[in-house]
């Protein structure tokens, strides 16, 4: 039967018909990424307590100047401008900051929460116009794959630190030896939670094989590609559980070092 | 037999209001097999498009409080029935009449997509060998049934409208079947950027949440393809790799 297309209607912000508790997503992700950036750039502007022993806070490493022994370049260059604030933290977190931000998960999550684009699944928008990842700026979410490579370099980096932080010096004799405290567990916990999320980032999903239309053709691909898929299955879990481990591997080393937290030696 | 009450969409071409309906339900029925009743007593020209009954032919697709779903697969028990159900049309297509909307531009889109081009024939009788192994991944796009609930939902085209310049999830997932299947000797990665708009897909998951047959569309299909399309567009040094090689990425 023949008829005119009817045009479509455009529903009023929040207009929905649903029934259930559709904001409790995007306002528990609004809470948590908010506070993590509250926390996260006080944290790095504060230049103090980030070391406790031979714990370096993740939030810290790696370490290009600075005054604590972990340093590799030695202390705030000469160079560095006076009307810029200094802190170790400033230089290097702006990669992992840019790797989340450009991450497939974060950005679907935060377009809900922070840009309502859309509020909720069938909820009405809040503006009428919309560009997506086609146009300017957020084309340039693609450059995720770059972030992606320096996460893995700082995943090294990370785990080099645990290495170090099972080396004690005794303050008396200068003498190293080896050692297990808590702190240890929690950075290294850290790096595993890390790991389980830069590996099944879809970046990563897609260089270890994804490209390919054929595995058989080159076995190569065929275990990496799986690994990386079936951590990319959890991917939304590994990405809160190593925002929480990272961010708490800072509050446990402040907290030692400012002498709050004590640090249990387990062996 | 208890009594649930039905608040149904009636109208034509876009206009219309919720009438309710009041029918008797019991154990094991879903929405379709009270919409159906209702049909049969109180309203013998309620339009509704159904033919499976089983969550097979992508038919019955509206939107049941709110959410796009199949009405032959949402049981009664999964509601709250002291409520009024509310069941109306699909908000991203045209609205025909009552439930009915007209789908026609998805088929139109397909028509946009380059079909399967086979390599030439592996044996001389004209058939090909394939590995399971490569099969795999697109094994999961070829079960969609076209319910467009995907679509549907999609905000790019349910809110934004943009049916010219985006060819919306359900044809997301049709595309990487075809990229991603180890016979297939096209490269539609320029098409996906430009006129298929995969830009504009923001990967809020809501086709994935919505999707009957429990495709992960966002994760499995878009951003494999989203990947592909830097590959070829965006990456400087797969271009790099490329002009040494003298090939582009791909198969
Ligand atoms: S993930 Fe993309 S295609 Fe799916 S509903 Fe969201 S914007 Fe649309
Ligand atoms: S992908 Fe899923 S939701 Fe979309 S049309 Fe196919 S079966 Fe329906
Ligand atoms: S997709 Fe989440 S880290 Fe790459
Ligand atoms: S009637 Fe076929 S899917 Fe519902």
């Amino acid at each position: 039967m023949a008829h005119a297309t009817v045009p479509l209607t455009r529903r009023r912000f929040l207009e929905t018909r649903r029934r259930d508790a559709w904001w409790v997503q995007p306002l528990v992700v609004f809470i948590i990424l908010t506070s993590f950036l509250i926390y996260a750039t006080w944290a790095a502007f504060q230049n103090a307590h980030y070391t406790f022993g031979p714990y370096l806070s993740p939030f810290y490493s790696p370490e290009i100047f600075g005054n604590s022994p972990h340093a590799i370049l030695g202390p705030k260059p000469g160079w560095w401008p006076g009307w810029l604030p200094f802190s170790p933290a400033l230089i290097i977190l702006p990669f992992p900051a840019l790797f989340r931000f450009t991450c497939y998960y974060y950005r679907g999550s935060y377009y809900k929460a922070f840009w309502a684009d859309p509020p909720g699944c069938s909820v009405g928008e809040p503006r009428k116009t919309y560009l997506g990842e086609r146009y300017f700026p957020l084309v340039f979410q693609n450059i995720h794959r770059y972030f992606m490579l320096f996460a893995v370099v700082f995943l090294v980096i990370l785990a080099y630190d645990v290495w170090k932080a099972l080396w004690w010096t005794d303050p008396l004799t200068g003498q190293v030896r080896f050692g297990v405290g808590l702190g240890a567990v929690i950075l290294a916990l850290n790096v595993v939670c890390l790991g389980g999320y830069t590996l099944g980032c879809h970046s990563m999903r897609h260089i270890l094989g994804g490209f390919r239309d054929q595995f058989s053709k080159n076995r190569l691909f065929k275990a990496p590609y799986a690994c990386a898929t079936c951590l990319n299955t959890t991917h939304h879990r590994w990405a809160w559980v190593s925002l929480f481990t990272v961010a708490f591997s800072d509050v446990y080393v402040r907290m030692c070092s400012m002498g709050i937290w004590y640090d249990p030696r387990l062996f | 037999m208890a009594n649930a009450t039905f608040q149904i969409w009636r109208g034509e071409q876009g206009t219309g209001s919720f009438i309710e309906y009041a029918t008797p339900v019991s154990e094991g029925m879903v929405v379709l097999d009270a919409i159906h009743d209702i049909q049969a007593a109180q309203a013998n020209d309620l339009a509704v498009r159904w033919n499976c009954k089983a969550g097979k032919c992508g038919s019955c697709s509206a939107e049941i409080n709110g959410q796009p779903r199949l009405m032959c697969m949402t049981r009664l028990n999964e509601l709250d029935l002291a409520k009024p159900v509310t069941v109306e049309p699909m908000r991203s297509f045209p609205h025909h009449r009552d439930l009915v909307t007209d789908v026609s531009w998805n088929f139109r889109v397909k028509k946009k997509i380059r079909k399967f081009t086979p390599r030439r024939p592996d044996a001389p009788d004209g058939t090909w060998r394939m590995q399971q192994e490569d099969v795999d991944r697109v094994q999961e796009f070829r079960k969609c049934i076209e319910c467009f609930l995907c679509q549907d939902v999609c905000h790019v085209l349910r809110d934004h409208h943009l049916h010219e310049e985006f060819i919306g999830p359900r044809y997301l997932v049709h595309a990487a079947a075809l990229e991603m299947h180890p016979l297939d000797t096209l490269d539609r990665r320029e098409e996906l950027r430009k006129a298929h708009g995969i830009g504009y897909c923001n990967i809020t998951k809501c086709c994935t949440m919505v999707c009957p047959e429990h495709i992960t569309i966002t994760d499995n299909a878009i951003i494999p393809l989203k990947e592909r399309v830097m590959d070829h567009a965006f990456d400087p040094i797969v271009k790099l790799v490329g002009l040494i090689k003298g090939t582009t990425p791909g198969p």
